[in-house]
């Protein structure tokens, strides 16, 4: 019978079936951080039992981390307590952590794929929802609770019900300056933030199977953005191709023994999805959010919708936009920014920097915007550092900061303050997100470079175009 | 983790008519702190509950004394966003047993069912009947049967069938933890473990 990626992955890994119930589904691999684990580790002992299989557990610091001065003790007494809980817990367990000033530190779905933990046709959960980007590999990812994370630390089973599978695809080619992040921002504004609830999304056409590693880690990270579980794309040569060689990784004849498995991770002619969508890539500019959820963007040339134009509660719309305190009907192109944000597990990855970098170049940061610069990993830091992108940066007026989740959640001290504006490269521009009264504006790598050099919302192509004169 | 069990619940609800409901709003990431569930209650809805200086907002529906109960109804898409347990936590701190809604986020659903908060999904239609009960009098109790899968509104007598599995439901019925079956699996996933290559 022709079977869905998505149901091959998910069927494999199915130790039990309930009946009028959850599927309980073996997990390959678990990735922790601080905030979502202290709980889950109480449990653990509260039973009186050890994590299971520790081998296929990882741990490492992003969400609560200082991006200033990691060399230092963590100066909020909070954060540096539910540091420790997590480093303590690592080694009762034998879990391998990678602490702050620890080389593979970084944010967690970045540091993922960078060592190769992340693999084609693997269950993968962490305690947190932007697992998602890890179905970029053709795994089934997905972020989980804290009562699933003590699940799987104890069990290295989750109980779920099997979503419904959807398929989004996109064919034609994508225009100049239109980035992964603008065509996850395009879906989620044609889906909205729930329209995808209750499925898990494939990703398929032309544009996605062109899209570099990065790119797909982009757009899957955002799946849930829509509402969907999680998102994946089938593992293709570019896929293995990223994976050799990476520590976690299989290797030698192992590889080889792999390589024949993940060769059949892909759709079957004549699957059936129980939902079908499609876009084409001409149709997609660059994206920018006007709103406070991620399903309200549009594209940068456009002006922000009239509430009668949107679906949904009228309510719910004009309780957003006074929160941005926009107006309907305005222009986004001009409006004045205080703060950039590049960085997250959205976009804070080498290509992200390169293309931020690249736009940069030879101009100079508007005097009254203040930018944080936040690499995803050590890794990102020190590629960053070796590909000359520093220097560019810093000609530009640009500084980097240390890796970490940062201003994408604001747990740390990197907070926009309350009524300035940011463009920010991260994932949800929910009221307060970056900080009490902050208002994020989504938008890809190279919106927010535009952004950083005009001090205003501007169209990147127009950058772009004086930089080829 | 142990919770109370659920059975049949009435009483009057916090009406909430808003779309979107994210858990960022829910309990703010820098109340995420915690490295033990305690307290999340005091900070729930946080940024929409108090002001910067820590006063209460007045027009905030969790300060205004003539709404209070058990059960919260919320506009559609509630608890959309991120994984955070700590707003289900936060939920049910604060004294909330059930939440309503015409649509739930996945992952606050799965988050609720497992701390022994009863996610409760009814059609748009009922949802608009329950805010303008609510709306018309404070004090209208709905009930919640969760044996019969259904829910009322007390003064007019509509009723609802919601959907929940059967394996959920009876742990909600007697307080089970999904724990606790899957540690009696072991066996069989150690077995599954060995033939599944790290």
């Amino acid at each position: 019978m022709s079977k869905t990626l998505f149901a091959k992955v998910w069927d494999s890994h199915v130790v039990q079936k309930i009946e009028d119930g959850p599927d309980v589904l073996f997990i390959d691999r678990h990735l922790v951080h601080e905030v979502t684990s202290p709980v889950a580790f109480l449990g653990l002992k509260n039973r009186n039992i050890k994590v299971l299989y520790p081998e296929r557990t990882f741990a490492t610091a992003d969400h609560n981390t200082p991006t200033l001065n990691q060399h230092l003790p963590v100066e909020d007494p909070l954060s540096a307590k539910q540091l420790q809980a997590l480093e303590d817990n690592a080694q009762e367990h034998n879990i391998p952590y990678w602490g702050l000033g620890h080389e593979k530190n970084g944010i967690v779905h970045v540091i993922g794929p960078e060592n190769g933990i992340t693999l084609p046709g693997a269950t993968i959960v962490c305690g947190d929802s932007h697992t998602s980007t890890h179905g970029a590999f053709g795994a089934i990812a997905f972020g989980i609770g804290t009562s699933e994370v003590e699940m799987v630390l104890s069990s290295q089973c989750i109980m779920q019900p099997k979503p419904k599978s959807m398929r989004i695809t996109i064919n034609g080619k994508l225009n100049p300056a239109v980035t992964p992040k603008d065509v996850a921002l395009y879906i989620i504004s044609r889906l909205s933030t729930s329209g995808a609830t209750g499925y898990f999304v494939e990703y398929a056409g032309e544009v996605f199977r062109n899209m570099s590693m990065e790119g797909r880690m982009t757009v899957c990270n955002l799946s849930i953005e829509m509402g969907a579980r999680g998102g994946m794309i089938a593992p293709d040569e570019k896929t293995f191709e990223y994976i050799k060689g990476r520590e976690f990784a299989p290797k030698g004849e192992a590889w080889n023994e792999t390589m024949k498995y993940w060769q059949t991770l892909k759709t079957d002619k004549g699957a059936v999805f129980d939902k079908e969508i499609e876009f084409q890539g001409e149709d997609i500019e660059p994206m920018i959010t006007y709103g406070t959820n991620p399903g309200m963007g549009v594209g940068i040339s456009n002006g922000i919708p009239s509430a009668k134009d949107v679906e949904g509660g009228v309510d719910t719309f004009k309780k957003s936009l006074a929160y941005m305190d926009f107006k309907e009907g305005e222009d986004m192109l001009g409006k004045k920014i205080d703060f950039v944000f590049l960085g997250s597990c959205t976009n804070g990855r080498i290509e992200d920097f390169r293309a931020f970098a690249s736009l940069v170049k030879g101009h100079k940061k508007a005097a009254h915007v203040t930018a944080w610069l936040v690499p995803g990993s050590h890794k990102v830091e020190e590629a960053i550092e070796e590909e000359g992108i520093l220097d560019i940066l810093q000609e530009a007026g640009f500084e980097l900061r240390e890796p970490g989740c940062s201003a994408c959640l604001a747990m740390n001290d990197d907070k926009i303050p309350a009524g300035k504006y940011a463009v920010s490269t991260s994932n949800r521009n929910f009221e307060g997100r970056q900080g009490p009264g902050a208002r994020t504006l989504l938008a890809s790598p190279l919106v927010a470079a535009a952004a950083a050099i005009t001090g205003k919302v501007t169209d990147p192509r127009e950058l772009l175009q004086t930089q080829t004169v | 983790m142990a919770y109370d069990k659920f059975n049949v619940l009435k009483s009057t609800a916090v009406p909430m008519p808003i779309e979107n409901v994210d858990t960022d709003q829910i309990i703010p990431a820098r109340f995420l702190k915690a490295t033990e569930r305690k307290g999340f209650g005091d900070n729930l809805f946080r940024d929409w509950r108090y002001n910067p200086d820590n006063t209460p907002k007045e027009h905030f529906v969790l300060n205004n004394p003539i709404y209070s109960g058990k059960i919260l109804v919320g506009g559609k898409n509630f608890g959309s966003g991120s994984s955070r347990e700590h707003a289900a936590w936060a939920v049910y701190d604060y004294g909330f047993r059930c939440v309503v809604s015409s649509f739930f986020a996945d992952i606050f659903r799965n988050n609720c069912l497992n701390v022994g908060v009863l996610p409760v999904q009814v059609s748009p239609e009922y949802l608009q009947q329950i805010f303008s009960a609510i709306e018309a009098d404070p004090n209208t109790q709905l009930e919640v049967n969760l044996p019969e899968q259904t829910i009322t509104i007390c003064s007019t007598g509509d009723q609802e069938s919601f959907a929940i599995n059967g394996y959920k439901k009876e742990n909600m019925l007697n307080g089970f933890d999904d724990i606790d079956y899957l540690l009696n699996l072991k066996e069989k996933i150690k077995g599954f473990a060995e033939n599944t290559p790290l």
